[in-house]
């Protein structure tokens, strides 16, 4: 007997849930605010039961749109604009490749993209100091 | 022994950035199993905390636990974990050796006294005078309860220290007890597991920090933001079960479609632990998704509750004919969403954008 013998049959029937249609559902209530009132929002995808099935599911349902932004920053950090604009896939890695964190982010820009006013500073410091040296 | 700095000039120092700062809050949330939005919160509360000094005690133990820290998936755990607190003494992973290595954790104790966090893996063996198990000719028992003395608080770490685990099964005949039974008078959280899930044990650590008080517990000590829940109420294979689908053994058709392991001996039901969603391995995967019910190792007495492979004795409450109702009601979004809040934070916390750290007190 062979590897090839051994037969991998994806489970299909999960959809019985109903947690994918809960998480759009939740999605478009969010998005909604954020039309309304501009209110961001995020959804911590790790704290959900997701048979790979339903994850790969939400994935395709979501899609990818025009903009992709990548963080390297204590591992990886990709993050993707969504098929609907002002919904990004966030997911952080660590040194070693592993899913930290991943959410569903619902803003005009992923929070963690803008630079922080304590890594301005340090910046402006640096750039001053090299000119000073001149 | 220096002042303790605080993270941020610890992390400062070593030139990592505000957003890496972020980055990290941003995992800790998660594994906090706070809201995500939390993350600014966190960020600006554990920048000026002063690392604690933590003590370590290893007693009659495998180091399965201790194990299980230093693969913790955390982004760099090794400095993370040891920027935010300061490891003053543990056994296994200290550099020194011998007496410099107990000067160390008795400097510890007395410089830090009512203030250094004890974390304990391992059971305490009382039988004959607690013979059965020592360090540098002092037994365990008598270490616990000088060390248990200045210490603010007790994480008793692996289900050996909070329920006596595998040497406090039957016959137990070295008389092994777990750390609540012998110590009264302190906070103690009990992180069971056999061995804990990783990120439990530093993500109590991270709440530790950043409230300055122990996570809210259960009625057997344990932090409820991951043992809430059973396994079973987290589990993707609870359609099937809902649904009548058993495995009936390990090779059968049913095992092949990814049925439930009720019938198998699964422990899911009546065993609160985070492993459904936090998984193991780097959040790779948890014993269902790999065929193998689970044995309930975080539940006090689980060696001594029978064969791992015999059923539970009955079905518990029976809550899915409630959630079959919902979703026909199309209530299902308001169900399963308010399932997914982790954390158990009102929608609006969950929601607002800036939340501070006060805001997710209370719980
Ligand atoms: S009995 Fe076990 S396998 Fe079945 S749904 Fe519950 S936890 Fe999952
Ligand atoms: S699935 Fe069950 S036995 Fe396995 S680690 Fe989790 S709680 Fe312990």
């Amino acid at each position: 007997m062979s590897l090839d013998d051994i037969s991998i049959k994806i489970a299909t029937d999960l959809n019985s849930i109903g947690s994918i249609d809960a998480l759009l559902n939740e999605i478009a209530t969010r998005l909604a605010r954020f039309v309304a009132t501009g209110e961001s929002a995020m959804i911590d995808l790790k704290s959900l039961p997701f048979s790979p099935a339903e994850y790969e599911a939400l994935r395709t349902t979501l899609g990818r749109g025009e903009v992709t932004a990548r963080l390297e920053t204590i591992g990886d950090s990709e993050l993707y604009e969504t098929h609907y604009p002002g919904v990004w896939w966030v997911t952080h890695y660590n040194v070693e490749g592993d899913v930290v964190a991943e959410l569903i982010e619902i803003a005009a820009v992923p929070a963690i993209l803008h630079s922080q006013p304590e890594d301005v500073q340090d910046g402006l410091e640096r750039l001053q100091q090299q000119l000073s040296k001149k | 022994m220096k002042e303790h700095e605080t993270l941020e000039q610890r992390l400062q120092e070593q030139g990592i950035s505000r957003r890496s700062f972020l980055k990290f809050c941003a995992a800790m949330a998660t594994m906090m199993a706070l809201p995500p939005s939390s993350a600014s919160a966190i960020a600006a509360t554990l920048a000026k905390v002063k690392r604690p000094s933590v003590i370590w005690l290893s007693f009659q133990e495998c180091t399965g636990c201790t194990e299980s820290l230093t693969r913790s998936h955390s982004p760099t755990l090794e400095s993370m974990i040891f920027d935010m607190v300061s490891l003053d003494y543990h056994h296994t992973l200290q550099a020194a050796s011998g007496f410099a290595a107990e000067q160390a954790r008795e400097d510890a104790m007395k410089e830090f006294h009512g203030q250094y966090l004890l974390l304990v893996d391992g059971s305490i063996p009382i039988k004959d005078g607690g013979v059965y198990s020592t360090i540098a000719g002092r037994t365990n028992l008598d270490m616990l309860l000088e060390a248990a003395q200045g210490a603010a608080a007790i994480v008793a770490v692996g289900s050996c220290a909070a329920f006596g685990g595998l040497p406090n099964a039957q016959p137990n005949p070295t008389g092994a007890v777990a750390v609540s039974d012998l110590i009264k008078n302190k906070p103690i959280i009990n992180i069971s597991g056999c061995p804990p899930i990783p990120a439990v044990i530093t993500g109590v650590l991270a709440h530790y920090l950043t409230f300055g008080a122990l996570p809210a517990l259960d009625d057997q000590g344990r932090p409820k933001a991951f043992y809430g829940e059973t396994i079973h109420d987290r589990c993707y294979r609870r359609p099937f079960y809902d649904q009548g689908k058993f495995a009936k053994t390990f090779d059968d058709e049913g095992a092949r479609n990814g049925w439930c392991l009720y019938e198998l001996g699964c422990k899911g039901p009546t065993t609160h632990n985070a492993c459904a969603t936090t998984k193991w391995n780097g959040g790779t995967s948890f014993p269902i998704e790999s065929g193998h019910g689970c044995i309930g190792c975080s539940e006090p007495k689980f060696w001594d509750a029978g064969s791992f492979y015999a059923p539970l004795p009955a079905p518990t409450a029976d809550v899915s004919s409630a959630a079959k109702a919902a979703a026909v009601i199309g209530a299902v979004a308001a169900v399963a969403v308010g399932a997914i809040d982790r954390g158990k934070k009102t929608q609006a916390q969950q929601s607002r954008e800036k939340l501070t750290v006060d805001d997710l007190k209370g719980e």
